[in-house]
């Protein structure tokens, strides 16, 4: 590390006195953020960003000459472990930053980094993902959208689904088929889009537990200049597959990029996690033992977690773990989800099936998170997409047999892409 | 393996593993199944000249660690013992060690310190009674004071080595809170009485202490203020402990991978099953996280980090729960032949199946951690808690 970097110890004093000066505190008891489905949310987080970009404490491990401060993943960590009691933009942090801003870094060229970072980390853009599509979720590289060469343009057609805030979102990363003679893989080519322009319509979806942060997108005769790929053309996959283990290292809680509390990846920072001792405590099951086994189950898999995250972020940094290896936190990140979910559900009893009217009771948490329990297990590669690369990618296990490799896309087997219901 | 390692204790990890594959290879470890003492005491010596019993004591005692951290340094022989599940008294010998070199006087120190590094002096602690308990309440030897002295009476069991061990760190409730003191294996009234285990080189036995009297320069620390010292040596102990444990799941993971590969069935290898893929990774995920929060609770002894109980009863539950889950999956995945004598599985489950249960369950670790966290966290709070 050079001479001139900052010691992570005087970043982090120099952060906790920035932060009390300037962020706004949160209660102590704070409950994790809203979802981020109105425009008002987001429009707070980007004032937020901005205020952090003010200060000089935007982009912490994103590049300087780009806007960023370049600094190590150990500030960053310095960095959130000081702002846990403030407010923070966290909705910004996944996919926009650690998902998008980091694909960015990766693969943009000088001109789109320039063009597109600084806005980001000021806060005036909001990035999102349009990868899966209708005809199918964890066969990614299956994508049936198209883009085709208008001269120096590129006219996109199809539909893209599961994105998150794409409502309010300003850009998008969007993968389709620009060759379909080549094989799967060898067809694809990563776009950016503005996605508030002729052609592009947005329909939410409604979740279980009532949320509308899913969207499904319609492209019809979208144009895109010829700066919006990402990477070469055809060669999109490349960049998808950085994408996604972007993706699984924010989800599995070692991502650079996510700034602040990430509860994606609930105890991974080292924060508390008090919903099981709360939901005792206030039940009177503090004494019951099956009840204290439960608290601690929980709280054993936050630990855990945190050490993993630890691991492997260190491994795949010095290169002692394949890349890969985010699949083992993804994986842990979301069956623990699923264990930690069930758990608050038991011991919130019938809390969860009843409260009062208008009411946002902690049992009622307990009892909606249950509904979208297999979120983190879809999301993000599902845990069997999950477990393939673990197998095959990190320990070397023979691969899946597939019916369309080394074959022309066209000659493929697909479902059928349904047509926008609006045009 | 400690991804965080310096380079320094990666030579030293990979001199271990040379050492152990040379001088304790599994057949050396089958063949002393039929031996009493479980380990030979000139291989101990020879051990010892690596360091393996000087990390935890001060450099003016004798002894000396690679990096300055002590515990991380020794979990680095305990990770490449459990790869093969190799036999000698790395724990018991180590927290007698750390234990009098924090606590014991200066005549103390001087008289042990310098054989446990050499090697010559083997220690053992006995901390649990008959009932199972592994903390203060388990204790059943109580000390009363007589003059200057000490007497113990009472038993303690199971007790790793204490048959092989020549000074015995004895862990006694008084009157006013637990004392700990070091009784020579040979002094009157001591009586060592073998048990067999479910491991094939780990010896254990029941110690009774019948009027058994202890003169005040060999107490360790303050005669009724040894609850925090105790909690130390069982917080070492279980890191160490998981540290063998990763580096037997390691292991174990290796040979059952190469096994998939070489076997085939129906045509084909079972390694290209996606049913099996699948457990595996599975497997690879629980060994990670196992790795992970051994870190963790390495690093929380280290630095004497005040919620070392909550991240080391962590680690002990969730390797208790894991690790043996792995081994029976691994048993399952290599059929027939992963449940027979001839096959080297079985000394990993017996290895593992001690260690889930040896210093505590992995549901009486829950317990610790419900009760720290409930303690800490558990204020009343209004069932209304994120308000409307």
């Amino acid at each position: 590390m050079p001479d001139q970097t900052e010691r992570v110890e005087e970043f982090r004093l120099r952060a906790r006195a920035w932060l009390a000066g300037n962020m706004p505190v949160l209660a102590p008891d704070a409950p994790p953020p809203e979802r981020a489905e109105d425009d008002e949310t987001w429009a707070r987080d980007k004032e937020l960003q901005r205020m952090l970009w003010d200060g000089g404490f935007a982009g912490i491990c994103f590049p300087k000459e780009f806007g960023g401060l370049g600094l190590s993943i150990e500030h960053q960590h310095a960095f959130t472990e000081e702002s846990l009691p403030y407010e923070m933009p966290l909705h910004l942090n996944v996919p926009h930053f650690s998902i998008l801003g980091a694909t960015l870094v990766d693969f943009g060229t000088d001109e789109q980094k320039a063009k597109y970072l600084p806005p980001m980390l000021k806060g005036e853009q909001q990035w999102v993902q349009f990868l899966s599509e209708p005809t199918g979720g964890s066969d990614l590289a299956g994508s049936l959208t198209r883009a085709e060469r208008d001269g120096d343009e590129w006219v996109m057609n199809g539909s893209k689904i599961w994105s998150t805030a794409a409502m309010s979102a300003t850009h998008a990363m969007c993968l389709a088929r620009t060759d379909w003679d080549s094989p799967k893989h060898r067809g694809l080519t990563m776009f950016i889009m503005e996605i508030h322009q002729e052609g592009v319509q947005i329909d939410p979806i409604k979740q279980v537990n009532g949320s509308l942060e899913f969207c499904q997108e319609f492209f019809d005769d979208v144009r895109l200049p010829p700066d919006s790929v990402v990477g070469d053309v055809n060669d999109g996959w490349t960049v998808a597959l950085a994408l996604l283990a972007h993706e699984r290292n924010a989800v599995g809680g070692g991502s650079p990029y996510v700034s602040g509390r990430n509860y994606l990846a609930e105890g991974a920072d080292g924060a508390f996690d008090a919903s099981c001792v709360k939901l005792v405590t206030s039940r009177g099951t503090a004494d019951d033992p099956v009840a204290r086994q439960l608290v601690a189950e929980a709280h054993v898999l936050d630990v855990v977690q945190r050490g993993l995250v630890k691991r492997i972020g260190l491994g795949m940094e010095t290169g002692a773990l394949v890349g890969q290896s985010a699949a083992i936190t993804k994986l842990f990140t979301a069956t623990s989800a699923e264990r930690k979910t069930t758990i608050r559900l038991e011991l919130a009893g019938p809390d969860a099936l009843t409260w009062p009217v208008g009411a946002e009771t902690i049992g009622r948490g307990a009892g909606e998170d249950f509904l979208e329990r297999q979120a983190t297990s879809l999301a993000g590669g599902s845990n069997e997409i999950q477990r393939n690369l673990i197998a095959e990618r990190v320990l070397g296990m023979p691969r899946e047999w597939a019916a369309d490799r080394d074959i022309p896309y066209k000659d493929v087997r697909s479902n059928a892409m349904p047509t926008s219901p609006g045009g | 393996m400690n991804l965080g390692l310096t380079d320094d204790q990666q030579f030293f990890q990979e001199t271990t593993r040379k050492f152990l594959e040379q001088e304790a290879p599994i057949t050396t470890v089958r063949a002393l199944a039929d031996d009493e003492n479980g380990f030979d005491r000139g291989w101990w010596a020879r051990a010892a000249e690596l360091g393996w019993t000087s990390f935890l004591v001060p450099e003016d005692d004798g002894g000396g660690s690679l990096s300055g951290e002590g515990v991380v340094d020794i979990a680095i022989v305990a990770e490449e013992m459990g790869r093969l599940v190799s036999p000698g008294p790395l724990v018991p010998t180590n927290v007698v060690a750390d234990a009098v070199a924090r606590g014991g006087s200066d005549s103390l120190r001087a008289e042990v310190l310098p054989g446990i590094v050499a090697g010559e002096i083997v220690g053992a602690w006995c901390l649990a009674g008959p009932g199972g308990g592994w903390d203060a309440h388990g204790v059943a030897v109580s000390a009363t004071r007589e003059g200057d002295a000490l007497v113990l009476e009472g038993v303690s069991t199971p007790v790793e080595h204490a048959g092989q061990a020549d000074e015995l760190l004895m862990t006694a409730r008084t009157d006013g809170g637990l004392v700990q003191c070091l009784v020579p294996a040979s002094a009157p009234g001591v009586h060592s009485e073998a048990i067999e285990s479910v491991d094939l080189v780990r010896r254990f036995a029941t110690v009774h202490v019948d009027k058994v009297r202890v003169a005040a320069d060999r107490v360790v620390g303050e005669i009724g203020g040894a609850a925090e010292a105790v909690e130390r040596q069982l917080h070492l102990a279980i890191a160490l402990q998981s540290a063998e444990i990763v580096g037997a799941l390691d292991r174990v993971l290796e040979f059952t991978l190469e096994y998939l590969g070489d076997r085939s069935s129906f045509g084909r290898p079972l390694a290209s099953y996606q049913a099996i893929k699948h457990r595996i990774a599975d497997m690879k995920m629980w060994i990670e996280g196992s790795h992970g929060v051994t870190e963790l609770a390495v690093r929380a002894v280290q630095d004497d980090d005040p919620e070392a109980v909550e991240i080391v009863s962590a680690a002990k539950s969730y390797l208790g729960d894991h690790a043996s889950e792995i081994l029976q999956e691994c048993t399952q995945l290599h059929g027939g032949i992963g449940v027979t004598w001839e096959h080297d599985l079985h000394l990993y489950l017996r290895r593992i199946t001690l260690d889930r249960n040896l210093f505590g369950t992995p549901a009486q670790h829950r317990e610790r951690i419900a009760d720290a966290l409930i303690t800490k966290h558990g204020t009343a709070t209004d069932l209304e808690v994120t308000g409307a």
